[in-house]
C-alpha cells in the first residue's frame, strides 16, 4: 500500500516547499503587494482598534477588553522590563517593548486563525524589520550613555589576564554586532517557517492519503489530521513563547547597554 | 516491489538532524534543571522561569539555524 504512493510518479503527492511562502497578491518582483504585507497591515490596524477601544472608557471595574489589555501591559511592565532592565529606567522603553510584543503576536497567531492562516514572521524581511529596530536601540543607548570608547572598553570583564583581552573583545564585538541581530531575527522566522510547514506537511499530506490512499492510508491519513490538529494547539504555545522571548531577548539587549559593568 | 530501493531527498536535511541532536540535550537539560529547581524551591519559579526559558531561547537558536542552512544550501 506504501507503494502506491511511492510508484506514483509524477503525479504522486508533492511535499510543501518553500515556495508555499511567496504569495503575491498584486505585481511581481521586489515591488509586489504580498500577502504577509496584507497581514501585518490588518494587524496593525486590528491592534490599534482594540487598543484604543478597550482603553477609551476605562473603568475602575474593567470590562473583560479593558482586563484582558492591562493583563498584557502589566505582564510585559512588570514581567519583562522591570524584571530584565531595573526600576530605575525601564519606563523609558515600556512602550516599545509592549508595541514589539503585541505585534509579533497577533502576527503569530494569525498563523492559525482561519481566514488568514499565514504567519507573517515566517518571511525573513518582517523578523529583520523588527530585529532592527532592537539593533538600533541598544546600541543607541549603550553609546549615548558612555561614549564609543567605554562602550568598547565595558564589552571586556574586567580583572582578566592581558593576554587574554584581545581574544575575548573579539568575541564579544561578534556577539554585539552579528550573533545577537542574527540570532534574533533567525528565531523568530525559523520557528514560524518551520511551525507552517509542518502543519502544511500534515494537513495536505492527510488530504493526498484520504482522497488517494487504499484503505490502510484513509485510515493514516485520518491520523495525519489529528496530528495536524495536536500540532497546532502546540503552535500557539509557540507562537505565545516566541512574542516573549522576542521581546525578552530584547529587554536584555537593551539592560546590557544600561548597565554600568559587563 | 524490486529489490533496488530508490531514495529521493536532500543530505542538507540530515545536517539539519544532526545539528538538531545538540539543541535538544540542551533544551532537556535546561528544563530539568528548571524542574529540579521549582521542586526544591517552589517560592523562586517566576524568577527561575525567565532564566529558562531565556536558556531555552539561546540554545534553540543552533537548531535553527541548522534548519535555514538545510534550506540555504538545498540544491534541489
Amino acid at each position: 500500500m506504501l507503494g502506491n504512493l511511492a510508484t506514483a510518479g509524477g503525479s504522486g503527492y508533492q511535499t510543501p516547499t518553500t515556495a508555499e511562502f511567496y504569495q503575491p497578491l498584486w505585481g511581481d518582483g521586489p515591488m509586489a503587494l504580498t500577502r504577509p504585507s496584507v497581514v501585518i497591515m490588518a494587524s496593525v490596524g486590528l491592534i490599534a482598534w482594540w487598543l484604543i477601544a478597550t482603553t477609551k472608557q476605562a473603568a475602575i471595574v474593567p470590562s473583560k477588553g479593558q482586563w484582558l489589555t492591562e493583563g498584557l501591559y502589566g505582564f510585559i511592565r512588570n514581567g519583562v522590563a522591570r524584571d530584565i532592565i531595573g526600576s530605575k529606567d525601564f519606563l523609558r522603553f515600556v512602550p516599545l517593548l509592549f508595541s514589539m510584543f503585541v505585534l509579533i503576536l497577533v502576527n503569530n497567531l494569525f498563523g492559525v486563525i482561519p481566514p488568514v492562516q499565514f504567519p507573517t514572521m515566517s518571511r525573513i524581511g518582517f523578523p529583520i524589520a523588527l530585529t532592527a529596530v532592537v539593533y538600533v536601540t541598544y546600541h543607541f543607548i549603550g553609546l549615548k550613555r558612555v561614549g564609543p570608547r567605554a562602550y568598547f572598553k565595558n564589552m571586556v570583564p574586567g580583572g582578566l589576564p592581558g593576554w587574554i583581552v584581545p581574544l575575548i573583545f573579539a568575541l564579544e564585538v561578534i556577539t554585539f554586532f552579528v550573533t545577537r541581530p542574527l540570532t534574533l531575527a533567525l528565531r523568530l522566522f525559523g520557528n514560524m517557517f518551520a511551525g507552517h510547514l509542518l502543519l502544511l506537511l500534515f494537513i495536505t499530506g492527510g488530504q493526498y492519503m484520504i482522497i488517494n490512499g487504499g484503505i490502510g492510508l484513509k485510515i493514516a491519513g485520518g491520523g495525519s489530521f489529528i496530528m495536524a490538529f495536536v500540532l497546532t494547539i502546540f503552535e500557539i504555545l509557540i507562537e505565545f513563547l516566541q512574542a516573549y522571548i522576542f521581546t525578552l531577548l530584547a529587554a536584555t539587549y537593551i539592560a546590557g547597554s544600561l548597565a554600568d559593568e559587563h | 516491489m524490486n529489490g533496488t530501493i530508490n531514495i529521493g531527498g536532500n543530505i542538507a536535511i540530515i545536517g539539519y538532524g544532526l545539528s538538531a541532536i545538540g539543541p535538544g540535550v540542551g533544551i532537556g537539560l535546561i528544563f530539568a534543571a528548571y524542574i529540579n529547581g521549582v521542586a526544591r524551591q517552589p517560592e523562586a519559579r517566576g524568577m527561575l522561569q525567565s532564566i529558562a526559558i531565556l536558556g531555552f531561547a539561546l540554545a534553540e537558536a543552533l537548531a535553527i539555524f541548522g534548519l535555514v542552512l538545510a534550506f540555504v544550501f538545498k540544491t534541489a
